[in-house]
Protein backbone atom coordinates (compact mmCIF):
# COMPACT_ATOMS: atom_id res chain seq x y z
CA UNK A 1 0.00 0.00 0.00
CA UNK A 2 2.80 2.57 0.55
CA UNK A 3 4.28 1.28 -2.39
CA UNK A 4 1.44 2.23 -4.15
CA UNK A 5 0.39 5.38 -3.04
CA UNK A 6 4.08 6.14 -3.13
CA UNK A 7 4.24 5.30 -6.46
CA UNK A 8 1.25 7.88 -7.75
CA UNK A 9 3.02 10.40 -5.82
CA UNK A 10 5.92 9.88 -8.08
CA UNK A 11 3.87 9.88 -10.78
CA UNK A 12 2.22 13.25 -10.28
CA UNK A 13 5.61 15.00 -9.63
CA UNK A 14 6.62 13.83 -13.08
CA UNK A 15 3.10 14.83 -14.22
CA UNK A 16 3.22 18.01 -13.18
CA UNK A 17 7.01 18.71 -14.41
CA UNK A 18 6.09 17.83 -17.77
CA UNK A 19 3.07 20.14 -17.86
CA UNK A 20 5.22 22.76 -17.06
CA UNK A 21 6.20 23.07 -20.83
CA UNK A 22 2.49 22.99 -21.73
CA UNK A 23 2.62 24.14 -25.13
CA UNK A 24 5.42 21.47 -26.32
CA UNK A 25 3.49 18.94 -24.41
CA UNK A 26 -0.14 19.86 -26.66
CA UNK A 27 1.91 19.66 -29.47
CA UNK A 28 3.82 16.53 -28.85
CA UNK A 29 0.39 14.79 -28.05
CA UNK A 30 -0.49 16.45 -31.31
CA UNK A 31 2.34 15.05 -33.34
CA UNK A 32 1.90 11.59 -31.68
CA UNK A 33 -1.57 11.13 -32.44
CA UNK A 34 -1.24 12.45 -36.48
CA UNK A 35 1.85 10.02 -37.08
CA UNK A 36 -0.17 7.00 -35.39
CA UNK A 37 -3.36 8.15 -37.60
CA UNK A 38 -1.16 7.89 -40.81
CA UNK A 39 0.35 4.76 -40.09
CA UNK A 40 -3.28 3.17 -40.04
CA UNK A 41 -4.05 5.25 -42.75
CA UNK A 42 -1.41 2.88 -44.54
CA UNK A 43 -3.06 -0.36 -43.45
CA UNK A 44 -6.16 0.73 -44.69
CA UNK A 45 -4.69 1.79 -48.20
CA UNK A 46 -3.63 -1.97 -48.39
CA UNK A 47 -7.15 -3.28 -47.93
CA UNK A 48 -8.56 -0.89 -50.32
CA UNK A 49 -6.59 -3.11 -52.88
CA UNK A 50 -6.61 -6.63 -51.04
CA UNK A 51 -9.94 -6.54 -49.75
CA UNK A 52 -8.66 -10.10 -47.41
CA UNK A 53 -5.64 -11.24 -45.71
CA UNK A 54 -4.69 -14.24 -44.69
CA UNK A 55 -8.83 -14.73 -44.28
CA UNK A 56 -8.60 -11.51 -42.38
CA UNK A 57 -11.17 -8.25 -42.59
CA UNK A 58 -10.12 -4.34 -42.67
CA UNK A 59 -11.57 -4.11 -39.56
CA UNK A 60 -10.49 -7.18 -38.03
CA UNK A 61 -7.06 -6.18 -38.50
CA UNK A 62 -7.71 -2.97 -36.77
CA UNK A 63 -8.90 -4.80 -33.90
CA UNK A 64 -5.24 -5.77 -34.00
CA UNK A 65 -3.54 -3.12 -34.54
CA UNK A 66 -5.53 -0.89 -31.79
CA UNK A 67 -4.18 -3.61 -29.30
CA UNK A 68 -1.27 -3.52 -29.60
CA UNK A 69 -0.75 0.04 -30.56
CA UNK A 70 -2.06 0.78 -27.03
CA UNK A 71 -0.17 -1.92 -25.19
CA UNK A 72 2.84 -0.36 -26.79
CA UNK A 73 1.57 3.33 -26.27
CA UNK A 74 0.55 2.18 -22.18
CA UNK A 75 4.40 0.39 -21.82
CA UNK A 76 6.14 4.08 -23.13
CA UNK A 77 4.10 5.82 -20.13
CA UNK A 78 4.55 3.97 -17.71
CA UNK A 79 8.53 1.71 -18.71
CA UNK A 80 9.94 4.88 -19.71
CA UNK A 81 12.46 4.38 -17.14
CA UNK A 82 13.89 1.54 -18.52
CA UNK A 83 13.61 3.47 -21.82
CA UNK A 84 15.37 5.73 -21.06
CA UNK A 85 18.17 4.07 -18.24
CA UNK A 86 21.24 4.20 -19.78
CA UNK A 87 21.04 8.39 -19.10
CA UNK A 88 20.54 7.23 -15.80
CA UNK A 89 23.57 5.28 -15.65
CA UNK A 90 25.52 7.68 -17.38
CA UNK A 91 24.06 10.82 -14.78
CA UNK A 92 24.73 8.60 -11.94
CA UNK A 93 20.68 8.44 -10.87
CA UNK A 94 21.17 4.77 -10.39
CA UNK A 95 23.84 4.81 -8.17
CA UNK A 96 21.42 7.42 -6.00
CA UNK A 97 18.50 4.32 -6.66
CA UNK A 98 20.86 2.33 -4.88
CA UNK A 99 21.52 4.06 -1.65
CA UNK A 100 17.19 4.31 -1.25
CA UNK A 101 15.55 1.73 1.14
CA UNK A 102 13.52 0.41 -2.19
CA UNK A 103 13.78 -2.03 -4.59
CA UNK A 104 15.90 -0.92 -7.92
CA UNK A 105 13.17 -1.89 -9.92
CA UNK A 106 10.55 -0.49 -8.43
CA UNK A 107 12.47 3.00 -8.61
CA UNK A 108 13.20 2.53 -11.91
CA UNK A 109 9.43 2.30 -12.84
CA UNK A 110 8.76 5.50 -10.65
CA UNK A 111 11.70 7.62 -11.85
CA UNK A 112 9.75 8.51 -15.32
CA UNK A 113 6.27 8.61 -16.51
CA UNK A 114 5.87 9.84 -19.83
CA UNK A 115 2.39 11.13 -20.21
CA UNK A 116 2.44 12.70 -23.92
CA UNK A 117 1.96 8.60 -25.14
CA UNK A 118 -1.39 9.86 -24.47
CA UNK A 119 -1.63 10.76 -27.91
CA UNK A 120 -0.72 7.51 -28.74
CA UNK A 121 -3.19 5.54 -26.43
CA UNK A 122 -5.60 7.48 -27.85
CA UNK A 123 -5.53 7.12 -31.49
CA UNK A 124 -4.67 3.33 -31.10
CA UNK A 125 -7.53 3.25 -28.69
CA UNK A 126 -10.40 4.81 -30.96
CA UNK A 127 -8.91 2.55 -33.80
CA UNK A 128 -9.50 -0.42 -31.35
CA UNK A 129 -13.19 1.34 -30.58
CA UNK A 130 -14.51 1.79 -34.59
CA UNK A 131 -13.34 -1.57 -35.43
CA UNK A 132 -15.71 -3.06 -32.21
CA UNK A 133 -18.63 -1.02 -33.73
CA UNK A 134 -17.33 -2.56 -37.40
CA UNK A 135 -17.25 -6.15 -35.78
CA UNK A 136 -19.71 -6.34 -34.19
CA UNK A 137 -18.41 -8.96 -31.62
CA UNK A 138 -20.82 -10.58 -28.61
CA UNK A 139 -19.27 -9.10 -25.65
CA UNK A 140 -19.44 -11.22 -22.64
CA UNK A 141 -18.48 -9.97 -19.63
CA UNK A 142 -15.85 -12.83 -19.48
CA UNK A 143 -14.71 -11.58 -22.76
CA UNK A 144 -14.14 -7.82 -21.11
CA UNK A 145 -12.26 -9.92 -18.86
CA UNK A 146 -10.08 -11.49 -21.04
CA UNK A 147 -9.51 -8.25 -23.27
CA UNK A 148 -8.34 -5.99 -20.27
CA UNK A 149 -5.94 -8.91 -19.66
CA UNK A 150 -5.19 -9.19 -22.76
CA UNK A 151 -4.08 -5.63 -22.66
CA UNK A 152 -1.98 -5.92 -19.30
CA UNK A 153 -0.04 -8.92 -20.93
CA UNK A 154 0.53 -6.66 -24.08
CA UNK A 155 1.59 -3.85 -21.85
CA UNK A 156 3.90 -5.73 -19.40
CA UNK A 157 5.44 -7.81 -22.55
CA UNK A 158 6.59 -4.19 -23.70
CA UNK A 159 7.88 -3.23 -20.49
CA UNK A 160 9.76 -6.80 -20.49
CA UNK A 161 11.58 -5.66 -23.61
CA UNK A 162 12.18 -2.37 -22.23
CA UNK A 163 13.77 -4.04 -19.15
CA UNK A 164 15.90 -6.40 -21.33
CA UNK A 165 17.80 -3.52 -23.20
CA UNK A 166 17.92 -1.55 -19.68
CA UNK A 167 19.87 -4.16 -18.17
CA UNK A 168 22.18 -5.00 -20.98
CA UNK A 169 22.83 -1.06 -19.93
CA UNK A 170 25.17 -3.00 -16.97
CA UNK A 171 27.61 -4.49 -19.53
CA UNK A 172 27.63 -1.47 -22.04
CA UNK A 173 26.70 2.00 -21.60
CA UNK A 174 26.50 1.69 -25.30
CA UNK A 175 22.74 1.26 -25.77
CA UNK A 176 21.63 -1.77 -27.67
CA UNK A 177 19.55 -0.72 -30.34
CA UNK A 178 18.66 -4.83 -30.77
CA UNK A 179 15.48 -4.01 -28.53
CA UNK A 180 14.25 -1.50 -30.63
CA UNK A 181 13.95 -4.08 -33.16
CA UNK A 182 11.50 -6.24 -30.98
CA UNK A 183 9.34 -3.20 -29.82
CA UNK A 184 8.92 -1.00 -32.89
CA UNK A 185 8.88 -3.42 -34.85
CA UNK A 186 6.52 -5.71 -32.97
CA UNK A 187 4.16 -2.96 -33.25
CA UNK A 188 4.62 -3.08 -36.91
CA UNK A 189 4.78 -6.59 -37.36
CA UNK A 190 1.53 -7.46 -34.84
CA UNK A 191 -0.50 -4.94 -36.94
CA UNK A 192 -1.01 -8.16 -39.25
CA UNK A 193 -2.20 -11.38 -38.78
CA UNK A 194 0.52 -14.05 -37.97
CA UNK A 195 -1.09 -16.27 -40.68
CA UNK A 196 0.91 -14.15 -42.76
CA UNK A 197 4.49 -15.24 -41.37
CA UNK A 198 6.42 -18.02 -42.05
CA UNK A 199 6.58 -20.74 -39.32
CA UNK A 200 9.64 -20.88 -37.59
CA UNK A 201 8.86 -16.74 -37.12
CA UNK A 202 5.44 -17.57 -35.64
CA UNK A 203 7.05 -19.98 -33.70
CA UNK A 204 10.03 -17.84 -32.33
CA UNK A 205 7.25 -14.69 -31.53
CA UNK A 206 5.07 -17.37 -29.99
CA UNK A 207 7.34 -18.63 -27.33
CA UNK A 208 10.80 -17.00 -27.27
CA UNK A 209 9.46 -13.52 -27.60
CA UNK A 210 6.03 -14.01 -27.00
CA UNK A 211 4.14 -11.21 -28.88
CA UNK A 212 1.86 -13.22 -30.77
CA UNK A 213 0.85 -14.60 -27.07
CA UNK A 214 -0.76 -11.29 -25.80
CA UNK A 215 -1.94 -9.57 -28.92
CA UNK A 216 -2.98 -12.37 -32.34
CA UNK A 217 -3.84 -15.09 -30.28
CA UNK A 218 -6.47 -13.02 -27.98
CA UNK A 219 -7.51 -11.66 -31.13
CA UNK A 220 -8.46 -14.80 -32.31
CA UNK A 221 -10.38 -15.54 -29.27
CA UNK A 222 -12.27 -12.32 -29.25
CA UNK A 223 -12.91 -12.61 -32.71
CA UNK A 224 -14.31 -15.95 -32.56
CA UNK A 225 -11.45 -17.13 -34.84
CA UNK A 226 -9.79 -19.71 -32.81
CA UNK A 227 -11.83 -22.73 -34.83
CA UNK A 228 -10.52 -21.70 -38.47
CA UNK A 229 -6.97 -20.75 -37.69
CA UNK A 230 -6.35 -24.32 -35.67
CA UNK A 231 -4.59 -22.87 -32.66
CA UNK A 232 -5.46 -25.02 -29.69
CA UNK A 233 -7.84 -23.63 -27.51
CA UNK A 234 -6.44 -23.84 -24.39
CA UNK A 235 -3.74 -22.51 -25.47
CA UNK A 236 -5.22 -19.17 -27.11
CA UNK A 237 -7.52 -18.72 -23.74
CA UNK A 238 -3.80 -18.87 -20.98
CA UNK A 239 -2.14 -17.26 -23.96
CA UNK A 240 -2.48 -13.49 -22.16
CA UNK A 241 -0.38 -14.74 -19.11
CA UNK A 242 2.09 -14.69 -21.31
CA UNK A 243 2.90 -11.06 -21.25
CA UNK A 244 3.71 -11.43 -17.50
CA UNK A 245 5.25 -14.28 -17.47
CA UNK A 246 7.83 -12.84 -19.64
CA UNK A 247 7.88 -9.47 -17.70
CA UNK A 248 8.59 -11.79 -14.55
CA UNK A 249 11.40 -13.79 -16.61
CA UNK A 250 13.28 -10.62 -17.35
CA UNK A 251 12.82 -9.14 -13.79
CA UNK A 252 15.22 -12.33 -12.81
CA UNK A 253 17.44 -10.93 -15.28
CA UNK A 254 17.16 -7.29 -14.22
CA UNK A 255 17.82 -8.40 -10.76
CA UNK A 256 21.05 -10.60 -12.30
CA UNK A 257 22.52 -7.27 -14.37
CA UNK A 258 21.64 -5.03 -11.01
CA UNK A 259 24.28 -7.34 -9.14
CA UNK A 260 27.20 -6.54 -11.80
CA UNK A 261 26.41 -3.11 -11.82
CA UNK A 262 30.23 -1.33 -11.91
CA UNK A 263 28.71 2.38 -11.17
CA UNK A 264 30.31 4.96 -13.36
CA UNK A 265 33.79 6.43 -11.81
CA UNK A 266 34.39 9.80 -10.62
CA UNK B 1 29.71 -0.01 13.65
CA UNK B 2 31.88 -0.80 10.39
CA UNK B 3 33.63 -3.68 9.51
CA UNK B 4 35.67 -3.56 6.53
CA UNK B 5 38.10 -6.74 6.31
CA UNK B 6 40.01 -7.76 2.96
CA UNK B 7 37.94 -5.82 0.41
CA UNK B 8 38.69 -5.44 -3.30
CA UNK B 9 37.20 -4.52 -6.00
CA UNK B 10 38.79 -5.24 -9.47
CA UNK B 11 36.61 -3.53 -12.65
CA UNK B 12 36.54 -4.74 -16.34
CA UNK B 13 37.10 -1.91 -18.35
CA UNK B 14 36.45 -2.32 -22.43
CA UNK B 15 37.48 -1.56 -25.21
CA UNK B 16 35.18 -0.64 -27.64
CA UNK B 17 36.00 -0.56 -30.94
CA UNK B 18 34.53 2.71 -32.96
CA UNK B 19 32.10 2.75 -35.99
CA UNK B 20 28.98 0.96 -36.78
CA UNK B 21 30.79 -1.81 -37.69
CA UNK B 22 32.97 -2.12 -34.61
CA UNK B 23 29.88 -1.93 -32.22
CA UNK B 24 28.55 -4.64 -34.01
CA UNK B 25 31.89 -6.90 -33.46
CA UNK B 26 31.24 -5.46 -29.92
CA UNK B 27 28.37 -7.48 -28.82
CA UNK B 28 30.26 -10.42 -29.72
CA UNK B 29 33.71 -9.88 -28.82
CA UNK B 30 35.17 -7.22 -26.62
CA UNK B 31 38.67 -6.93 -25.23
CA UNK B 32 38.80 -5.73 -21.59
CA UNK B 33 41.79 -5.17 -19.08
CA UNK B 34 41.12 -5.89 -15.30
CA UNK B 35 41.20 -2.21 -13.04
CA UNK B 36 42.21 -3.05 -9.44
CA UNK B 37 40.44 -0.06 -7.85
CA UNK B 38 40.45 -1.52 -4.36
CA UNK B 39 42.99 -4.10 -3.16
CA UNK B 40 42.97 -5.84 0.03
CA UNK B 41 41.64 -3.11 2.09
CA UNK B 42 40.32 -3.59 6.13
CA UNK B 43 39.98 -1.05 8.70
CA UNK B 44 37.50 -1.21 11.12
CA UNK B 45 35.36 1.95 12.49
CA UNK B 46 33.30 2.41 15.46
CA UNK B 47 30.65 4.02 16.88
CA UNK B 48 30.60 7.99 16.84
CA UNK B 49 34.31 8.37 15.04
CA UNK B 50 34.97 10.77 12.52
CA UNK B 51 37.26 9.00 10.20
CA UNK B 52 38.76 10.80 7.11
CA UNK B 53 38.96 8.17 3.93
CA UNK B 54 41.89 9.92 2.16
CA UNK B 55 44.08 9.54 -1.20
CA UNK B 56 44.67 11.11 -4.22
CA UNK B 57 42.25 10.98 -7.34
CA UNK B 58 41.77 7.59 -8.36
CA UNK B 59 43.13 6.22 -5.31
CA UNK B 60 39.99 3.62 -5.02
CA UNK B 61 37.85 5.92 -1.99
CA UNK B 62 34.57 6.46 -3.86
CA UNK B 63 35.08 2.81 -5.10
CA UNK B 64 35.32 1.86 -1.11
CA UNK B 65 32.38 4.08 -0.24
CA UNK B 66 30.10 3.08 -2.86
CA UNK B 67 30.49 -0.58 -1.36
CA UNK B 68 30.14 0.61 1.91
CA UNK B 69 26.70 1.64 0.81
CA UNK B 70 25.49 -1.18 -1.71
CA UNK B 71 26.34 0.74 -4.54
CA UNK B 72 28.47 -1.80 -5.74
CA UNK B 73 28.70 -5.54 -5.05
CA UNK B 74 32.56 -5.78 -3.66
CA UNK B 75 34.79 -8.60 -5.85
CA UNK B 76 36.23 -10.38 -2.69
CA UNK B 77 36.30 -9.54 0.86
CA UNK B 78 33.91 -9.07 3.48
CA UNK B 79 32.41 -5.72 4.55
CA UNK B 80 29.39 -5.24 7.36
CA UNK B 81 27.87 -1.60 8.35
CA UNK B 82 25.54 -1.94 11.13
CA UNK B 83 25.84 -5.71 11.40
CA UNK B 84 24.30 -5.18 7.83
CA UNK B 85 25.99 -6.78 4.53
CA UNK B 86 25.51 -3.64 2.40
CA UNK B 87 25.07 -5.10 -1.01
CA UNK B 88 23.10 -8.20 0.25
CA UNK B 89 21.17 -6.59 2.55
CA UNK B 90 21.05 -3.28 0.45
CA UNK B 91 17.31 -1.84 2.07
CA UNK B 92 17.96 -2.39 5.49
CA UNK B 93 21.32 -0.74 5.30
CA UNK B 94 20.21 2.03 3.36
CA UNK B 95 17.46 2.59 6.27
CA UNK B 96 20.54 2.95 9.02
CA UNK B 97 23.08 5.11 6.17
CA UNK B 98 23.09 8.97 4.93
CA UNK B 99 25.00 9.27 1.95
CA UNK B 100 26.45 12.44 0.12
CA UNK B 101 28.51 12.99 -2.91
CA UNK B 102 30.10 15.88 -3.43
CA UNK B 103 29.95 15.55 -7.18
CA UNK B 104 26.46 15.22 -7.41
CA UNK B 105 23.37 15.73 -6.30
CA UNK B 106 21.12 13.16 -4.83
CA UNK B 107 17.84 15.42 -4.36
CA UNK B 108 15.59 15.36 -7.72
CA UNK B 109 16.27 17.97 -9.68
CA UNK B 110 13.10 19.58 -10.78
CA UNK B 111 12.01 19.92 -7.29
CA UNK B 112 12.16 22.80 -4.93
CA UNK B 113 14.06 21.71 -1.42
CA UNK B 114 10.86 21.32 0.49
CA UNK B 115 9.19 19.06 -2.00
CA UNK B 116 12.72 17.02 -1.88
CA UNK B 117 12.36 16.83 1.71
CA UNK B 118 8.55 15.43 1.79
CA UNK B 119 9.54 12.54 -0.65
CA UNK B 120 12.32 11.57 1.12
CA UNK B 121 9.85 11.69 4.22
CA UNK B 122 7.75 9.14 2.82
CA UNK B 123 10.50 6.94 1.11
CA UNK B 124 11.61 6.36 4.23
CA UNK B 125 8.73 6.57 6.37
CA UNK B 126 9.77 9.47 8.38
CA UNK B 127 6.91 10.07 11.87
CA UNK B 128 5.82 13.57 11.32
CA UNK B 129 7.12 14.23 14.59
CA UNK B 130 11.12 13.42 13.61
CA UNK B 131 10.97 15.22 10.57
CA UNK B 132 9.47 18.66 11.71
CA UNK B 133 11.98 18.50 14.24
CA UNK B 134 14.71 17.48 11.93
CA UNK B 135 13.76 20.20 9.28
CA UNK B 136 13.91 22.98 12.12
CA UNK B 137 17.13 21.86 13.75
CA UNK B 138 18.67 21.67 10.00
CA UNK B 139 17.32 25.25 9.05
CA UNK B 140 18.69 26.54 12.02
CA UNK B 141 21.80 25.27 11.62
CA UNK B 142 22.18 25.44 7.92
CA UNK B 143 19.93 28.21 7.20
CA UNK B 144 18.13 26.47 4.93
CA UNK B 145 14.84 28.43 4.50
CA UNK B 146 16.51 30.85 1.87
CA UNK B 147 16.35 28.39 -0.39
CA UNK B 148 13.76 25.81 1.21
CA UNK B 149 11.16 26.56 -1.70
CA UNK B 150 13.46 27.10 -4.17
CA UNK B 151 14.01 23.95 -6.99
CA UNK B 152 17.06 22.06 -6.78
CA UNK B 153 18.55 22.98 -9.98
CA UNK B 154 18.71 26.55 -9.47
CA UNK B 155 20.41 26.56 -6.06
CA UNK B 156 24.12 27.59 -6.13
CA UNK B 157 26.81 24.95 -5.11
CA UNK B 158 27.20 26.08 -1.74
CA UNK B 159 22.73 25.52 -0.70
CA UNK B 160 23.15 22.43 -2.74
CA UNK B 161 25.56 20.77 -0.66
CA UNK B 162 23.49 22.33 2.46
CA UNK B 163 20.20 20.82 1.33
CA UNK B 164 22.11 17.77 0.47
CA UNK B 165 23.58 16.61 3.58
CA UNK B 166 20.41 18.02 5.29
CA UNK B 167 18.40 15.65 2.96
CA UNK B 168 21.16 12.19 4.00
CA UNK B 169 20.15 12.86 8.01
CA UNK B 170 16.32 13.70 7.95
CA UNK B 171 16.15 10.14 8.56
CA UNK B 172 18.51 9.55 11.94
CA UNK B 173 21.35 7.52 9.86
CA UNK B 174 23.66 6.06 12.21
CA UNK B 175 26.51 6.03 9.47
CA UNK B 176 26.69 9.34 7.44
CA UNK B 177 28.89 9.14 4.16
CA UNK B 178 30.01 12.33 2.67
CA UNK B 179 32.51 11.90 -0.21
CA UNK B 180 34.04 14.99 -1.25
CA UNK B 181 31.44 17.21 0.96
CA UNK B 182 33.24 20.64 0.28
CA UNK B 183 34.50 20.36 -2.87
CA UNK B 184 34.47 23.50 -5.05
CA UNK B 185 33.04 25.39 -2.19
CA UNK B 186 34.57 28.68 -0.59
CA UNK B 187 35.74 28.88 2.50
CA UNK B 188 32.69 30.14 4.37
CA UNK B 189 30.69 27.62 2.90
CA UNK B 190 32.93 25.05 3.83
CA UNK B 191 33.53 26.08 7.52
CA UNK B 192 29.42 25.98 7.59
CA UNK B 193 29.39 22.35 6.95
CA UNK B 194 32.37 21.43 8.61
CA UNK B 195 30.56 22.68 11.76
CA UNK B 196 27.32 21.04 11.10
CA UNK B 197 29.12 18.01 10.44
CA UNK B 198 31.29 18.48 14.30
CA UNK B 199 27.45 19.29 15.54
CA UNK B 200 25.94 16.18 14.28
CA UNK B 201 28.37 13.98 14.90
CA UNK B 202 28.72 15.28 18.73
CA UNK B 203 25.24 15.84 19.43
CA UNK B 204 23.76 12.44 17.65
CA UNK B 205 26.82 9.97 17.96
CA UNK B 206 26.35 9.84 14.00
CA UNK B 207 29.24 7.80 12.61
CA UNK B 208 30.99 9.86 10.01
CA UNK B 209 33.15 8.28 7.16
CA UNK B 210 34.37 11.41 5.29
CA UNK B 211 36.63 11.57 1.93
CA UNK B 212 38.07 14.52 0.73
CA UNK B 213 40.67 16.10 -1.06
CA UNK B 214 40.92 18.84 1.93
CA UNK B 215 43.43 18.60 4.30
CA UNK B 216 41.71 21.96 6.05
CA UNK B 217 38.97 19.11 6.41
CA UNK B 218 40.49 16.66 7.87
CA UNK B 219 42.85 18.95 10.50
CA UNK B 220 39.28 20.35 11.49
CA UNK B 221 36.77 17.42 11.54
CA UNK B 222 38.75 14.15 11.99
CA UNK B 223 40.91 12.83 14.46
CA UNK B 224 41.56 9.32 12.81
CA UNK B 225 42.82 9.28 9.07
CA UNK B 226 42.80 6.43 6.93
CA UNK B 227 45.22 7.04 3.61
CA UNK B 228 44.49 4.75 0.44
CA UNK B 229 47.04 4.88 -2.39
CA UNK B 230 46.83 2.64 -5.66
CA UNK B 231 44.23 0.74 -3.98
CA UNK B 232 46.09 -0.22 -1.32
CA UNK B 233 45.46 1.07 2.64
CA UNK B 234 49.11 2.89 3.44
CA UNK B 235 48.25 4.46 6.62
CA UNK B 236 45.42 4.23 9.19
CA UNK B 237 45.92 6.03 12.67
CA UNK B 238 45.85 9.28 14.97
CA UNK B 239 45.77 12.30 12.71
CA UNK B 240 48.24 14.17 15.52
CA UNK B 241 51.06 10.87 13.25
CA UNK B 242 49.93 12.83 10.43
CA UNK B 243 50.20 16.56 11.09
CA UNK B 244 53.50 15.27 12.20
CA UNK B 245 54.32 14.96 9.10
CA UNK B 246 52.66 17.47 7.48
CA UNK B 247 54.42 19.91 9.85
CA UNK B 248 57.74 18.36 8.35
CA UNK B 249 58.46 20.78 5.87
CA UNK B 250 56.48 23.62 3.87
CA UNK B 251 57.23 25.85 0.73
CA UNK B 252 57.56 29.32 0.58
CA UNK B 253 57.23 31.18 -3.00
CA UNK B 254 58.22 34.36 -3.15
CA UNK B 255 58.24 36.72 -6.06
CA UNK B 256 60.91 39.52 -5.64
CA UNK B 257 61.33 42.76 -6.72
CA UNK B 258 64.46 42.68 -8.64
CA UNK B 259 66.79 39.72 -9.42
CA UNK B 260 69.52 39.59 -6.39
CA UNK B 261 72.52 37.44 -6.73
CA UNK B 262 72.30 36.15 -3.40
CA UNK B 263 68.97 34.93 -2.69
CA UNK B 264 70.06 31.95 0.26
CA UNK B 265 68.67 31.97 3.59
CA UNK B 266 70.69 29.86 5.99
CA UNK B 267 68.41 26.42 6.65
CA UNK B 268 66.66 26.62 3.36
CA UNK B 269 66.88 24.78 0.47
CA UNK B 270 65.71 26.86 -3.00
CA UNK B 271 64.16 24.55 -5.25
CA UNK B 272 63.27 25.97 -7.79
CA UNK B 273 63.94 29.66 -9.84
CA UNK B 274 63.27 31.50 -12.17
CA UNK B 275 63.37 35.40 -12.89
CA UNK B 276 62.86 37.49 -10.04
CA UNK B 277 60.33 34.03 -8.67
CA UNK B 278 62.10 31.89 -6.19
CA UNK B 279 60.83 28.26 -4.47
CA UNK B 280 62.02 27.67 -0.99
CA UNK B 281 61.64 24.52 0.93
CA UNK B 282 61.94 24.47 4.11
CA UNK B 283 60.98 23.05 7.65
CA UNK B 284 59.28 24.88 10.35
CA UNK B 285 60.70 23.16 13.19
CA UNK B 286 64.28 24.88 12.27
CA UNK B 287 62.72 27.98 11.09
CA UNK B 288 59.28 29.34 12.11
CA UNK B 289 57.63 30.77 8.55
CA UNK B 290 57.33 33.84 10.50
CA UNK B 291 60.83 33.98 10.87
CA UNK B 292 61.95 33.21 7.36
CA UNK B 293 59.56 35.60 6.11
CA UNK B 294 61.15 38.72 8.67
CA UNK B 295 64.82 37.31 6.84
CA UNK B 296 63.97 37.67 3.54
CA UNK B 297 61.93 41.03 3.94
CA UNK B 298 65.30 42.16 5.81
CA UNK B 299 67.13 41.87 3.27
CA UNK B 300 65.24 42.15 0.29
CA UNK B 301 62.14 43.80 -1.71
CA UNK B 302 59.71 41.76 -2.12
CA UNK B 303 56.43 41.97 -4.87
CA UNK B 304 54.32 39.21 -3.46
CA UNK B 305 55.34 36.12 -0.94
CA UNK B 306 53.02 32.95 -0.34
CA UNK B 307 53.07 29.94 1.57
CA UNK B 308 51.81 26.35 0.64
CA UNK B 309 51.23 23.61 2.37
CA UNK B 310 51.74 19.90 1.36
CA UNK B 311 48.93 18.64 -0.50
CA UNK B 312 47.71 15.03 -0.38
CA UNK B 313 50.10 13.71 -2.79
CA UNK B 314 53.03 15.13 -0.98
CA UNK B 315 51.98 14.09 2.45
CA UNK B 316 51.18 10.43 0.88
CA UNK B 317 55.00 10.41 -0.51
CA UNK B 318 56.06 11.18 2.87
CA UNK B 319 54.25 8.48 4.11
CA UNK B 320 56.18 5.88 1.83
CA UNK B 321 59.46 7.74 2.53
CA UNK B 322 59.36 7.34 6.22
CA UNK B 323 57.60 3.84 6.00
CA UNK B 324 54.60 4.64 8.72
CA UNK B 325 53.31 1.54 6.61
CA UNK B 326 55.15 -0.58 8.86
CA UNK B 327 52.07 0.21 11.56
CA UNK B 328 50.05 -1.19 8.98
CA UNK B 329 51.72 -4.50 8.20
CA UNK B 330 51.16 -6.57 11.21
CA UNK B 331 47.16 -6.58 10.75
CA UNK B 332 47.68 -7.32 6.85
CA UNK B 333 49.11 -10.33 4.97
Amino acid sequence: MHHLSLYFHFVKLRIRSQMEYRLSFVFDLFAQASISVIDFFMIALLFNRFKQLAGWNLWEVGFLYGMIGSCFALSEMIGRGFDIFQRSVVRGDFDTMLIRPLGTFYQVLAHEFLLRRVGRLAQAFVVLLIANSQLAIPWSFAKVAYLLISLVGGTCFFIGLCVLGATTCFWTVQSIELINIFTNGGVFMGSYPFGIYQRWFRHFFTFIVPLACVNYFPSLFLLEKVASSGASPLGVQLAPLAGLLFLSITMVFWRWGVSHYQSTGH
Amino acid sequence: MIEVDNLSKTFKVYHHRKGFFGSFVNLFSRKHRIVQAVDSVSFTVNRGEIVGYLGPNGAGKSTTIKMLTGILVPTSGRVTVNGYIPHRQRKENAKRIGVVFGQRSHLWFDLPVRESFELLQRIYRIPEAQYCHNVEMFDKLLSLGNFFQTPVRQLSLGQRMRADIAAALLHNPDVLFLDEPTIGLDVVAKARIRQFIQQINAERQVTVVLTTHDLDDVEKLCKRVILIDNARLCFDGELAVLRRLLSTERLLIVDYAEVYPDISIPNVHITYQEGTRVQYRFSPEEISTARLISAILQKFRIVDISVQEPDIEELIKTVYEDNLLLNQRSNSP
